[in-house]
Parts: C-alpha cells; structure tokens; sequence
C-alpha cells in the first residue's frame, strides 16, 4: 500500500480579485522509501499542493480531494468532524510521522529560542522522555547532521548560525522522530553550490539509511536528477507528466517537459548547442485556460487543445501524461 | 572576440570598513583583494564563487559605482579608477549594469517608456522627445517586448518581461560593456534561456563585451569565453571556459564543479562528489596564507603560512602552491 495517496485534489483561494485555481485536479502516490521530485515553474502550484496535504494552507484556501490518505490514514479536510478535529490531527502528523523542510529556515526557526529547546521540543512532545533524555537525542541529532561541535553549538540562537547550518537544523528537527515522509520545499534553493551539495547528499543518505520517503519539490532539473526515483512535472495546477527519472529525462512526452530539459544548460555537453526557450509566460491561475494550461506556449498544439483539457495516457506502470498529442483520435493537422 | 582588451583589471582592491562602535578595533572586509584580469572586445567574461566572495562588489567598482581603495581600471585606453565629475561621466555611458533583482531595480512609479529614456536624458544623446521615443520603441523591439508597453508600469509584467526591461535600458546608452550581475537568478527556467540568448543575440548584433555574473556555473559555461573563478575576494582561477570546466586546477574550482548538480540522472546518481567540509570563512578575518587553506582537501603547513601568487600555467591563471615549481 502506498505512503501516501492522493487523487484529485483542488485547491482555491478566494481573493479580491476572484478566485485563484491554484490546484487543479493533483493526482499521485508515494510508496515508502520512495524520493519524488515535483518540478514546475513559480506559481504552477507545487507548494500549495503540499501545504493542502499537511494542513498548512492560508486561511483564504479551500481544499477539496476525492481521497487523500496519509499511512492508512483518511487526512481529507472536509472529512472530519470540523475544522478544530482537522486541526489536532494534522498538528500530531506534522511533528510526527511527515515533517517539512522549508526554503527559508528562518520562517520555521524561532529567532529568540536556544537551538537546543528548539530541538528538544518536538521530541519531548512527541515521545515520553526525559528532558536530561531529550537533550542526549538533541546532540545525537546534531551530529547526524553534521553540525561541528554540537555541545557548545546547542546553546546558541539562530542568528549565530550560517544559512547551511540553519538548513541542518531545520532538517535535524524535522528528523526528530524518525518521519515516514519528509516533505522539502526548495531546501537548498538559498545555499552556495558546495553548501547545496552538502545538504543534498545529507538528504539522500537520510533516505537511504532510514527508509524514509522524500517528497523534493525545487525548479532545479539538476537537485531531481541527482536525489529522485520520480519526478513529476507540473504547470498550470496540474501535474502534465510523471514517471520515473529516467522516462522523464530520457523519454519525456509532454511538449512542457520537452521544452524544460532544451532550455537547460548541462555543461556536460558541448557547448555550442544554443538553448531553446519556451515562448511566453506561465498562464494566470486566476483565470486559467479553458483547455491545456500550456496551450499559449505549446508549439505543437492541435485545434482541439484550446477548448478542451487533455486525459492523461499511460506509457507504462510508472508513466504517464496528459496531452493530446497521445491522444489517437485528436486530429493532427 | 577580438585579442584587444576594452577592459584591463589590474591590482584592484575594494575594501569595506565595518567597524561597529567609535571605540571598538578596526574591522576591514577586504571584499576585492588584489584582482587583476582582462575583458576582451565582443567577450563574455564569467565570474563565479559563491555568496559573499566579492563578485558583485568587483562589479560595481568597474563600473564606478564603489571608490576602489587601490589598483587601476583601465577601460578603453584611460585608466578610471580614480576619475571623477565630468571626466568620468563620459565614460558612464559606455559602461553600463544589469541587475539581478527585476523586481527591485525598476522605478514602480514610473513607465515603461520613461525608465528606459531617462539614461538618454542623463547622457543628453537624443536631442528631441520624439528621437528618444522612437529608440524606446527599437529598444522595445530589440528585447522581444511590444511597443504599446511603453505606456505600462513595471508591475504589470513578468519577472523575465522585467529584466527585458532592465537590457533595453542598459541599452539605450549603446554602452560597449555591460556588467549583468545574476541577470537570470531569479527567473524561472524557461524564462532564464530567452533571456540569455537575448544577451548572446545583442553581442552579436551590436558588438558588446560582458562581465556576466553568476553562481549557475552551468549557464556561466553556456554564455562565456573565458571564466574566472573567485573565493574570498581573491581570484584563484582564470582560463578559456571550457578548460577551466574539463581541466579545473584550483582545488577550489574542482569542488565547485563537483558540486553542480548534472540534470541527467545517470550521472547525478553514479557521480563522485567532492564533498567540501564546512563554510567560507569570514572575510573580517580570513585565513592566514591561503584563503581556501581551511577547507582545502590539498592543504599543506605552507599553505596556511604563504599567500599563493597568480601564476601562468598552460596559457591559465591559478593561484595555488601546488602549481609553483
Ligand atoms: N494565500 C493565497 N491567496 C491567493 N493566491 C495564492 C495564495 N497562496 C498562493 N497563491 C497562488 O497560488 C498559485 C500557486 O502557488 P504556489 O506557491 O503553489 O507556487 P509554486 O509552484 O510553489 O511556486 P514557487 O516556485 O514560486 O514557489 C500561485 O499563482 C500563487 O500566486
Ligand atoms: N556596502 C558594504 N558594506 C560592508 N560590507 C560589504 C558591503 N558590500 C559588500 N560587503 C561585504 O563584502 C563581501 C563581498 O560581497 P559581495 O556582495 O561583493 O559578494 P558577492 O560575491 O556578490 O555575493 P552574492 O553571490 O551573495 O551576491 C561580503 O563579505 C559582504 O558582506
Ligand atoms: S494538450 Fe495540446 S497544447 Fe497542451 S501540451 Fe499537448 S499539444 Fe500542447
Ligand atoms: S595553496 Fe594550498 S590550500 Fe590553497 S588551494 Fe592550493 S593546495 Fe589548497
Ligand atoms: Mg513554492
Ligand atoms: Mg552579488
């Protein structure tokens, strides 16, 4: 059975303006142990996905979901006997068996709080321990993420701390106590390159030793390509393709993806090769296309595209896309 | 590219007095220390390292936005470093930025039309309204933007839209250098590679050189000839682009390279990597001898004593003392 489950969710927010789609129709699972990359372009819906997953949405925003279960569990909003019985169950999961890693660890860490009661907190709360106990698990903690000495370290405040090692704090406490899915909101997007490298190659030993699932949304093709079994892709509030790392690298099927991996530098390659941009600017989740959400920007869009929104097709167990180009009986002019 | 340098860098410092009360000690940033390098005619000159190692600040010392504390800039045959008023203001104009930020570097409150003119009005290089407007609309037209835009405000327009902006301005003066300062750091993907063959296209067409910053080692690779790599102010590489990527020689360098991540999975996953330990030092009080000695996996006593010298080795700069013979 998977980790975690989820078909058909929506998410919308009610602004001044009208109403923002920024999820339309999200659909995927993960198994346990499992690393899925979400890649999209900024505003395509891949951390509200999330916040509506865990209950971390604005206040603005409504979610609706034919299922979402989370470790056998049923985590749908309007399931629950009201907001508050929605609240405490989602507040418990959070610390506990699904924790979230964000891009600034500064809005996660609290500025005028030692590190170590940062530490000690979530694992006093979630476990009957000592706090003498607590502490031990706090320096062990450190350690693991690397934090050079940790004794005299976990008396200071986040301030004293360096961008990356905030990020390792940010990581040991959503490590705390041993989650089964830990969600990564762009996690090294402000690091330094070495740093980034630093902290990715903490991730994936993490997953690897503790059998953890990682959920890694981020706009670099590179992060994917280097931590995630599968990726999948989305614009527009939905997700347009997912399938393993190597189908969506090597076989991608949708014009989006397709335009994504031209228009990347990889120094590998010889270096005259000019990249290809994709035309155009990402749709208006205010008003989103009636159809295909690519459509203004799609080169090989077909008549029907405009009006109508693509079903996805499957290319295997593991891939699949939605667009009409796979689609045997639109007509292709 | 032509052999003919429009820019010479040489011995150039920048230092920052960060001093926090009247009575506490003297704190520096030495943010540029000691840097020499060459910008040739129609060139893309990449310059790389990581937050804090001083690019930007080299940056705006060239274009004199920063007093340099010493070092010489010579920039089309004058050496500017120590110009000023109207001795320099003639050189304003054929040195021109770009910034990184296209939400920050634009005026909200003014147009399209007047943020792009108002170089030309400083500059005094078109004598009618009418003169500046119709090279607004070329300018426009040249960036991929359409000429009804000029009567827009900033905020009406995407992130890459808002750096086309930031170009068509830089433009409107026909510098023959323009320092970009992570023009695509914060656009998306698809957005960064319009506007990077809209850099390379306008070189081409116009003629321009570039010092073209940024920490995307890969699309540094993409759009440069040469590179030159700097770590605490100094710099610790410098070469044609594609050696410095296939053949680094600077400890440094090879880390920094090991450190980007391949989109391709088949190597991302099967690659080596380089693990670098810990962070860059404070550049209030960096490391005796070599800058890089404290994270160096090469480094020896020398090291942490000695200051490595820039040194020539098979047509390349690097300053590191495992090179000296
Ligand atoms: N509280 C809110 N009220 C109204 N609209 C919102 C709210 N939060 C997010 N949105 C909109 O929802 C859409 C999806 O946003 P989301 O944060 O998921 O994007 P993203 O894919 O994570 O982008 P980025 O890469 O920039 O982080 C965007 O159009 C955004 O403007
Ligand atoms: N105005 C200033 N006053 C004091 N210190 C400064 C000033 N500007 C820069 N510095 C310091 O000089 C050093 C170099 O900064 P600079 O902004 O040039 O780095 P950078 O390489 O451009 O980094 P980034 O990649 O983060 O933009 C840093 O240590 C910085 O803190
Ligand atoms: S459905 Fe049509 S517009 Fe959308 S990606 Fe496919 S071909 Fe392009
Ligand atoms: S001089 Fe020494 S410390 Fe510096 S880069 Fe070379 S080997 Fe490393
Ligand atoms: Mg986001
Ligand atoms: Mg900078």
């Amino acid at each position: 059975m998977a980790l975690l489950e989820v078909e058909n969710l929506r998410t919308d927010f009610t602004t001044d303006q009208g109403t923002v789609y920024a999820v339309r129709d999200v659909s995927f699972s993960i198994e346990q142990g499992e690393a899925l990359g979400i890649v999209g372009e900024s505003g395509s819906g891949k951390s509200q996905t999330m916040y509506s997953i865990i209950g971390l949405l604005a206040d603005n925003g409504i979610v609706t979901a034919n299922k979402i279960v989370f470790d056998g569990q049923d985590i749908v909003p309007g399931n629950f006997a009201n907001k508050k019985a929605y609240e405490n169950t989602m507040k418990d999961i959070r610390g506990n068996s699904m924790a979230m890693i964000f891009q600034d660890p500064m809005t996660f860490l609290n500025p005028i709080m030692k590190i170590g009661a940062q530490l000690t907190e979530p694992i006093m709360n979630h476990n009957k321990v000592t706090e003498k106990e607590a502490h031990e698990l706090a320096l062990e903690l450190m350690r693991k993420v690397g934090i050079p000495s940790p004794e005299k370290r976990i008396n200071q405040y986040p301030f004293e701390f360096s961008g990356g090692m905030r990020q390792r704090i940010i990581i040991a406490i959503a490590l705390a106590n041993n989650p089964k899915l830990i969600i990564a909101d762009e996690p090294t997007t402000a690091l330094d390159v070495t740093i980034q490298a630093q902290v990715l190659e903490l991730i994936d030993e993490l997953k690897k030793n503790s059998g953890s699932s990682v959920i890694m949304i981020t706009h670099d093709l590179g992060v994917v390509a280097k931590l995630c079994d599968r990726i999948a892709i989305m614009y527009g509030g939905k997700i347009v393709e997912i399938g393993t790392d190597k189908e969506i690298f090597y076989d991608p099927k949708h014009p989006y993806t397709k335009g994504l991996l031209n228009c990347i530098a990889n120094p590998d390659d010889d270096d005259d090769k000019d990249l290809e941009p994709i035309a155009g600017s990402p749709p208006d989740l205010l008003n989103p296309p009636k159809g295909c959400p690519f459509v203004d920007r799609c080169p090989d869009a077909l008549r029907v595209c405009k009006e109508y929104q693509p079903d996805a097709t499957k290319f295997s167990d593991t891939h699949q896309c939605s667009c009409w180009l796979h689609y045997e009986k639109a007509v292709k002019e | 590219m032509s052999e003919k340098p429009i820019l010479s860098v040489r011995n150039l410092k920048t230092y920052f007095d960060v001093t926090k009360g009247l009575f506490s000690k003297k704190q520096i940033v030495k943010a540029v220390d000691d840097v020499s390098f060459d910008v040739l005619e129609n060139e893309t000159f990449g310059l790389v390292g990581e937050s804090g190692c001083g690019k930007t600040t080299l940056g705006r010392t060239i274009v004199k936005l920063y007093e340099p504390e010493a070092g010489s800039i010579e920039f089309m045959g004058t050496d500017i470093a120590h110009l000023k008023g109207a001795e320099l203001k003639s050189f304003r104009k054929d040195m021109q930025m770009i910034f990184q930020d296209p939400y920050a570097s634009l005026n909200p409150r003014m147009t399209v039309g007047e943020i792009i003119k108002e170089p030309m009005i400083i500059h005094n290089i078109y004598n009618t309204d009418q003169e500046r407007e119709e090279r607004v609309v070329e300018l426009l037209r040249i960036v991929g933007l359409k000429p009804d835009h000029i009567r827009r405000y900033p905020a009406e327009f995407s992130g890459g839209q808002r750096q086309r902006i930031g170009i068509a301005r830089a433009l409107a003066v026909n510098p023959k250098f323009i320092v970009c300062d992570e023009p695509i750091s914060a656009l998306d993907v698809s957005i960064q590679a319009q506007v990077i063959n809209l850099l390379k296209n306008i070189q081409k067409e116009m003629g321009l050189s570039y010092l073209f910053i940024a920490h995307d080692l890969s699309m540094v690779k993409h759009i440069s000839d040469r590179i030159g790599v700097m770590y605490l102010g100094h710099m610790v590489e410098m070469g044609k682009s594609d050696d410095v990527y296939h053949r680094p020689l600077h400890p440094y360098t090879t880390a920094l390279l090991s450190a980007i991540p391949i989109p391709d999975p088949d190597t991302a996953k099967t690659k080596q990597r380089i693990l670098l330990e810990g962070e860059i030092p404070s550049p209030i009080n960096p490391p005796a001898g070599c800058p890089f000695s404290t994270r160096c996996p090469k480094a020896s006593e020398r090291c942490r004593k000695e200051m490595p010298q820039p040194i020539e080795v098979g047509g390349r700069m690097v300053a590191c003392h495992l090179y000296e013979r």
